[in-house]
């Protein structure tokens, strides 16, 4: 029976209209409602249903970022995780904090637990970078199962459908490995408030990146975060005959 | 003008001083073993833009269709073939390890490929193996080592400038053009041999959906639908259209949950991202998510029964009315 690990993350609510400050540091963050990456919540959910069919033995999730990361930490144990581990990371070590740390840390919880499997999202829709799955498995030599949308469990092997431009590909893949979840791997489950009354017992454990040997030093650096080109506003035609001529006046049939 | 002036200033003095690295651009090749993809062409473009020695590198169970349209495109310096079964699947597990060797040998300043589907499962991992931040999904390059790229959803532009000594980037395909394939006349070589058969993964097989129309990321045109369509048997309105304008088809999330279309027919930010000149949207209500996908069309028609669809705010002519009415009506008068 294997132990998981599923990496969340905090991030802006995927709802939310986003404002860049106007000193062009960033987006601002501050009084704006935060949520589970929705990748991360397909994440759990999976790893989940693999403890309810009796192929995990224990779900452990973790996050990286401020002490609100455990609100994040706190909703993965609602849906069903074990128990949590929260990298505090936080100020401007949080802001310039890149896959590469992440996937380095995650990498290190894996040895340090003893994971068979983890599995993260297959991007945070905010920095929308889609690296960490690849580079933790890449740091681990484990095989990786990128965008999957469906994994079948085999004796120390798994079946994965990944979803690819022209369509699906199925591959196998040898444990331990690092998957990252695409949208249609399953649908996730809401925490039920019973669930998120026990979930406030579950343990969380603090680490820092030093306590891990991880080096946060900015790989990158930010120079600006601007708007991007406001489109002209267009026009309502009246009828089809109206958008037709608009088409061929220009050009486009 | 300014950028344009500098770079050509750095180009020269490259040939002069001792003290400016002369860049050196690895791109991977994206190809199915028959035609080389054309986000490839786009990527090469992007190399261009960086400056200095161009080598592409192909990998794959049957190289000879890809490198021989490369040799002949313009401007590429060198082009290495890795026949190998071992590439069966494009793992990146099997391809990581070539692509660290062929960089032991020639030490690129960046390593860099298109930003599909195998791009992104690929770079990052060669990205780990050579301790490197990697760069996601460039739309936009500054300098050498300072890139553009968007944030949440298309939402913000962010200028980053790469500390590390090699740049490993992922390149937009809508963001560049294709770079001709022609002009050109070189030899190709071998990439280093070793053994790179991994054992962690197996390819099994690819189901890939079949369609006569253009494809979705490089089409002129595209017809998407949305939830509105209310099933798949409905989309047969959009593919009389498409077929009408050579256009292809695409999907918002909804229409591909709700089981009408497959998957990869997804445009927004985490299915293709598309630029055509032309974008039309029909049942589309035109969720963040969804933008964040097509907003850099050259043209945007929404064709939707709500006038306060979100879709209207990008749309260059909106149509308020019944798809179902208006659809057929436009595919005739085309």
């Amino acid at each position: 029976m294997a132990r998981v690990l599923v990496g969340v993350k905090r991030v802006i609510d995927y709802a939310v209209k986003i404002r860049v400050k106007p000193d062009k540091t960033g987006v601002v963050t501050d009084g704006v409602k935060h949520s589970m990456n929705p990748f991360d919540e397909i994440a759990i959910e999976e790893a989940v249903r693999m403890k309810e069919k009796k192929l995990a033995q224990e779900v452990i999730a973790i996050s990286c970022g401020p002490a609100q990361a455990q609100e994040t930490l706190r909703t993965a144990l609602a849906m069903g995780a074990d128990r949590g581990i929260h990298v505090e990371i936080s100020g401007s070590e949080y802001e310039t904090l890149q896959p590469i740390h992440v996937s380095k840390i995650l990498a290190k919880l894996a040895k340090d637990e003893k994971a068979d499997l983890i599995i993260v999202g297959k991007q945070a829709i905010d920095d929308d970078c889609n690296q960490t799955a690849q580079m933790t498995a890449g740091l681990l030599d484990w095989p990786a199962g990128t965008f999957c949308s469906k994994i079948e469990h085999g004796q120390g092997e798994l079946m994965i459908t990944r979803e690819i431009d022209g369509g699906l590909e199925v591959i196998k893949v040898k444990t331990p490995a690092v998957l990252s979840a695409d949208l249609r791997l399953n649908e996730p489950r809401y925490a039920t408030l019973p669930n998120i009354m026990k979930a406030k017992k579950k343990p969380i454990k603090k680490l820092t990146p030093k306590e891990l040997n991880v080096d946060t030093t900015p790989r990158i650096e930010i120079i600006s975060v601007e708007d991007p080109p406001v489109r002209q506003a267009g026009s309502i035609v009246p009828d089809v005959d109206t958008l037709v001529e608009k088409l061929k006046a220009s050009g486009h049939v | 003008m300014f950028v344009a002036c500098a770079k050509t200033l750095r180009t020269h003095s490259t040939k002069f001083s001792a003290f400016i690295r002369l860049e050196s651009t690895l791109v991977i090749a994206e190809h199915n073993n028959e035609i080389l993809a054309p986000i490839t062409q786009v990527t090469l473009s992007a190399a261009k833009k960086i400056g200095g020695d161009i080598t592409v590198l192909v990998a794959g169970t049957k190289c000879k269709p890809a490198a021989e349209a490369l040799c002949k495109a313009n401007g590429i310096n060198k082009v290495l073939i890795a026949e190998n079964d071992a590439f069966k699947g494009f793992t990146p597990e099997s391809l990581t390890p070539l692509i660290i060797e062929t960089h032991k040998q020639f030490n690129f300043s960046h390593i860099i490929a298109g930003a599909s589907a195998f791009g992104k499962a690929l770079l990052p991992r060669v990205a780990a193996k050579l301790d490197v931040s990697p760069v996601s999904d460039i739309i936009n390059i500054k300098s050498s080592d300072t890139f553009v790229r968007t944030i949440y959803a298309g939402n913000a532009l962010q200028t980053i400038k790469v500390k590390d000594g090699i740049k490993v980037i992922t390149v937009r395909g809508t963001a560049f053009e294709q770079l001709p394939l022609d002009g050109g006349n070189i030899s190709t070589e071998l990439a280093p041999a070793g053994d790179y058969k991994s054992n962690l993964v197996e390819f099994v097989k690819q189901e890939l959906s079949k369609s006569d129309r253009p494809e979705l990321t490089s089409a002129k045109v595209v017809v998407s639908g949305g939830r509105g369509l209310k099933s798949g048997e409905n989309f047969k309105l959009l593919y009389a259209l498409a077929d009408k304008l050579n256009a292809a088809v695409g999907a918002s999330r909804a229409a591909v949950d709700a089981g009408f279309v497959p998957n990869d027919l997804q445009v927004g930010q985490t299915g293709k991202i598309v630029a055509p000149d032309l974008y039309i949207a029909v049942g589309i209500s035109g969720a963040i998510q969804h933008l964040a996908g097509m907003k850099d069309s050259k043209t945007i028609v929404a064709i939707n029964k709500d006038p306060e669809a979100p879709i209207f705010q990008v749309a260059d002519y909106g149509l308020v009315a019944d798809l179902f009415k208006v659809v057929p009506e436009l595919t005739e008068k085309l």
